[in-house]
């Protein structure tokens, strides 16, 4: 096939195009790479695997010039190099085609396709007919039928995926990577698509594929290799490697036993959601919820989670279903309906949707109780002290005063602040949605221990976790989502990584 | 500041580390306030006449309509949002009255059409931005064309004249002593917004918005229903502005009150307001618009033309401005 002949052009040289050696990258608090290895061979597709936090998006930002490493080299054609800056990794042949392709929605695709690089006239302006019979080309030999001229915003994501692709061989890139190129095609471009990388792969460029796909790295990739909690597990050929052992390699560690989950008392059912759908987001929606229950919702980044959550808080509407809380039917039209019906939700952009930073912490805590610590609408202040002190205290915050500015905390204080906001309105379900990611050990530890504390108390928890330990640790029940469907559900013995990550990566029905 | 041993101890967190009158000691009102000081002396040094308290309380008529309507505006703005047709709303607002006037209404009805045409361009603003999400700058550059055109479309080039002696009372009587009718609204209406910015829920919700709308929604903020109010609480400012300067210039032309709006923001922004939201205060915006009114005041009796009175006011501000970024500059 294919792949043998490009292994035979890769064999005669036997050097990777691009190699890490050892390469560690640390941010504050986090080791997002630990002395990684990852090689990538001409005309060959190297599958990079690993769950969320693996690393993945750490390595295409190092390849891409946005991060520098902190140890290890990079190699290319064996020779190290150093990628300071993007133009400088742009230059070394190295382009990324993303989830989202950045892109310039009002420029044209010739203008996309060349942007940096355009031919000039002899008066050093952009030749725009040079550039667009270029383009023209380009398209052409990828099979796009594109009209040069055209607007980007005019063009749907396959479409600027394949312009994406045209700049990337504009730039006689030797190494094109491709981060979840398939998460918004359809089922027939996905499959325009991987003709493409075939073409990509006979023109002998090194693709590096990121995908949570098994049937994809399967059906593309000619190697593999494994990324765990920054860490490189493993490497090697895919004609050599199973599914189960991918998952296997991918989950690795025993669970660690570490969570200081309560064996819960779990009560009346509080919450059921009926057949909710949105006519973007997610169809079919219905589960129940119990008093005392801390309900594990794992899935792959984009499987709706997040959006069931915000609907149930009011954010969104669902276009058809029904919840109800105790045998009350709920009509959610704003955030605040949701909560005085009892629902809580902790976001997951924190910075964005949990604290409003500028202000300090009493008036984020106090704010959506403001009718309790205040008299006919007039505010009291030492009501507020006193309502900031009763909740900030139980999650142990770390702050210099109750009248500190929040955006001055820490990521695991401010998330404790959101949280104790929340409390203070005494609500009867809380739902939070990746509530310990990018926050420290001890900040997550505190916040776990919360979580069960107030499960114990009664409360009902739903807890959106992309994290298979916490998820697994921390969970009475796990609902995995996947394409914005429900595609299981998992309690006590069944909760094992293995199915949970088979279930979220869609494997059961399709995997031999 | 050195709090590191109480939050070592942890939960010990005191509610504040700087006592509130320390704070307001080092804030921007307290400067503003020190040059307001300096400009008086410096005005009742440069002219005998400046210390009379007739000419000061004339004096007042220069900035008290704009102030009543910087008040809201300076609620708008720290919501994060900005109105620029309360001048046209005083046009408009102005000329209903003038054709009230002209069928024969009463004074009170003359009253009650002035705050009714505010209430109504308010709501229509509101609903534009909060309603259907419109970004505000451009919906009340738009309604500022659409209010005074209306306006212009009634009058042409001429004017209503011959308002009822009674009605005069709002921009030319006095409560007491030197004090106006206008005088005494605006001590009123600092006082009133003074406490809604400063010491209610409704407060406190307008900073949230400002700071952060989505985290407002987020925690169960109605944001476009403040924003609704906002406006509408704007609209009406604009509208007692019209019955106050209407009243005092004795008539209505379509021109009235042109350029008012540009004042009115650089009031809320001289008296500290972030012209981006989220901060600011009333009694930043009263001392602003007496600063403004003394400049205005001492230039004149100086005899300045008005032409440079405005160069003052502009450079003023912009120094105003300036000078704690060049300071920070400095520092670093």
């Amino acid at each position: 096939m294919l792949t043998e002949t490009a292994l035979a052009k890769g064999a005669e040289t036997h050097v990777p195009v691009l190699s890490f050696r050892g390469i560690s990258k640390t941010f504050p608090g986090v080791r997002a790479l630990d002395g990684v290895e990852l090689d990538l061979f001409a005309g060959q597709v190297t599958a990079l695997i690993g769950e969320n936090g693996a690393g993945k998006s750490t390595v295409v930002k190092i390849l891409t010039g946005i991060y520098q490493p902190d140890g290890g080299t990079i190699l290319v054609n064996g020779v190290e190099t150093r990628f300071l800056t993007a133009q400088a990794a742009a230059e070394a042949g190295v382009t990324a085609i993303h989830q989202e392709t950045v892109l310039f929605d009002e420029l044209t695709v010739a203008e996309n396709i060349f942007i940096g690089h355009a031919p000039r006239t002899r008066f050093g302006l952009i030749d725009a007919s040079a550039m667009e019979a270029e383009a023209k080309r380009l398209l052409a030999s990828i099979g796009a039928d594109l009209d040069p001229r055209i607007r980007l915003r005019e063009l749907g994501i396959a479409s600027k995926h394949l312009v994406a692709i045209a700049r990337a061989l504009s730039i006689d890139a030797s190494v094109v990577i491709m981060d979840e190129p398939t998460a918004a095609l359809s089922h027939k471009e996905i499959h325009e698509l991987y003709d493409l990388v075939e073409k990509l792969k006979a023109q002998g460029k090194a693709i590096l594929f990121i995908s949570h796909k098994f049937d994809e790295i399967f059906r593309i990739a000619d190697r593999w290799t494994v990324f765990r909690d920054g860490q490189f597990v493993g490497s090697g050929r895919i004609a050599d490697v199973t599914e189960g052992r991918l998952v296997q390699l991918m989950v690795g560690r025993e669970v660690d036993k570490i969570y200081p989950k309560r064996p819960a008392r779990i009560g009346p059912p509080v919450l059921t959601v009926a057949g909710y759908c949105h006519p973007t987001e997610f169809e079919d929606i219905g589960f129940t919820l119990h008093q005392g229950e801390i309900l594990g919702f794992y899935g792959l980044v984009g499987a709706g989670r997040s959006e069931v959550m915000q609907a149930l808080f009011g954010i969104t509407r669902p276009s058809k279903g029904a919840c109800r809380i105790d045998d009350r039917v709920l009509v959610l039209r704003s955030t605040a309906d949701a909560i005085a019906a009892g629902i809580v939700y902790v976001p997951e952009d924190r910075g964005r949707q949990g604290a409003v930073k500028g202000l300090p912490i009493f008036q984020n805590v106090t704010l959506p109780s403001l009718e309790k610590t205040s008299r006919a609408g007039f505010l009291r202040l030492a009501e507020e002290f006193r309502m900031t002190r009763d909740y900030t205290s139980r999650l142990d915050l770390r702050a210099a005063s109750l009248d500190q500015d929040v955006g001055l905390l820490s990521g695991g204080n401010q998330q404790k602040v959101v949280i104790a906001k929340w409390l203070a309105t005494k609500p009867r379900v809380i739902i939070l949605d990746e509530p310990t990611k990018g926050i420290d050990i001890g900040s997550k530890a505190a916040v776990h221990d919360f979580m069960s504390e107030l499960a114990a108390q009664g409360l009902a928890v739903i807890m959106v976790s992309s994290e298979i330990p916490e998820v697994l640790g921390m969970s009475d029940r796990v609902i995995v989502m996947r394409e914005g469907r429900i595609a299981a559900e998992f309690q006590g013995g069944s909760m094992t990584p293995e199915n949970l990550v088979r279930a979220a990566a869609g494997i059961e029905g399709e995997a031999a | 500041m050195t709090a590191t041993s109480t939050s070592i101890r942890g939960r010990e967190i005191p509610d504040r580390l700087v006592p509130g009158w320390k704070r307001a000691l080092k804030s921007w009102e307290t400067l503003l306030f020190v040059v307001a000081v300096a400009i008086f002396i410096a005005n009742s040094l440069a002219s005998p006449y400046f210390l009379d308290p007739w000419n000061l309380s004339d004096a007042s008529f220069n900035f008290t309509e704009k102030a009543i309507i910087a008040f809201a505006m300076a609620m708008l703005i720290i919501a994060g949002e900005i109105d620029l047709s309360v001048a046209a709303i005083i046009a408009l607002a102005s000329t209903a009255m003038g054709m009230a006037m002209t069928a024969g209404a009463p004074v009170p009805v003359l009253v009650l059409i002035g705050l009714a045409t505010g209430l109504i361009c308010g709501a229509f603003n509101g609903f534009l931005v909060a309603g259907l999400g419109l970004p505000s700058i451009v919906v009340t550059i738009g309604t500022m064309s659409l209010f005074r055109g209306l306006a212009y479309i009634v009058l042409g080039d001429g004017a209503f004249t011959g308002y009822p002696d009674a009605f005069g009372w709002f921009g030319q009587g006095y409560v007491w002593w030197v004090f106006s009718f206008e005088l005494v609204l605006f001590v009123v209406m600092a006082i009133v917004f003074g406490i809604l910015l400063h010491a209610t829920d409704f407060g406190r919700r307008v900073y949230v918005i400002g700071n952060n709308a989505t985290a407002a929604r987020f925690s169960g903020v109605r944001v476009d229903r403040i924003r609704f109010i906002l406006f509408l609480l704007t609209g009406l400012m604009s509208g007692i502005a019209a019955i106050c300067l209407t009243s005092r210039l004795g008539s209505t032309r379509p021109s009235i009150a042109t350029g008012f709006e540009l004042e009115v923001v650089t009031m809320v922004v001289l008296g500290g307001v972030n012209i981006l939201g989220g901060s600011g205060s009333i009694p930043g915006v009263v001392i602003a618009a007496l600063v403004m009114g003394l400049v205005t005041f001492g230039l004149g009796l100086l005899n300045v033309p008005g032409i440079v009175m405005s160069i003052i006011i502009g450079a003023l501000l912009i120094s105003v401005i300036a000078l704690p970024r060049l300071w920070k500059m400095a520092r670093t």
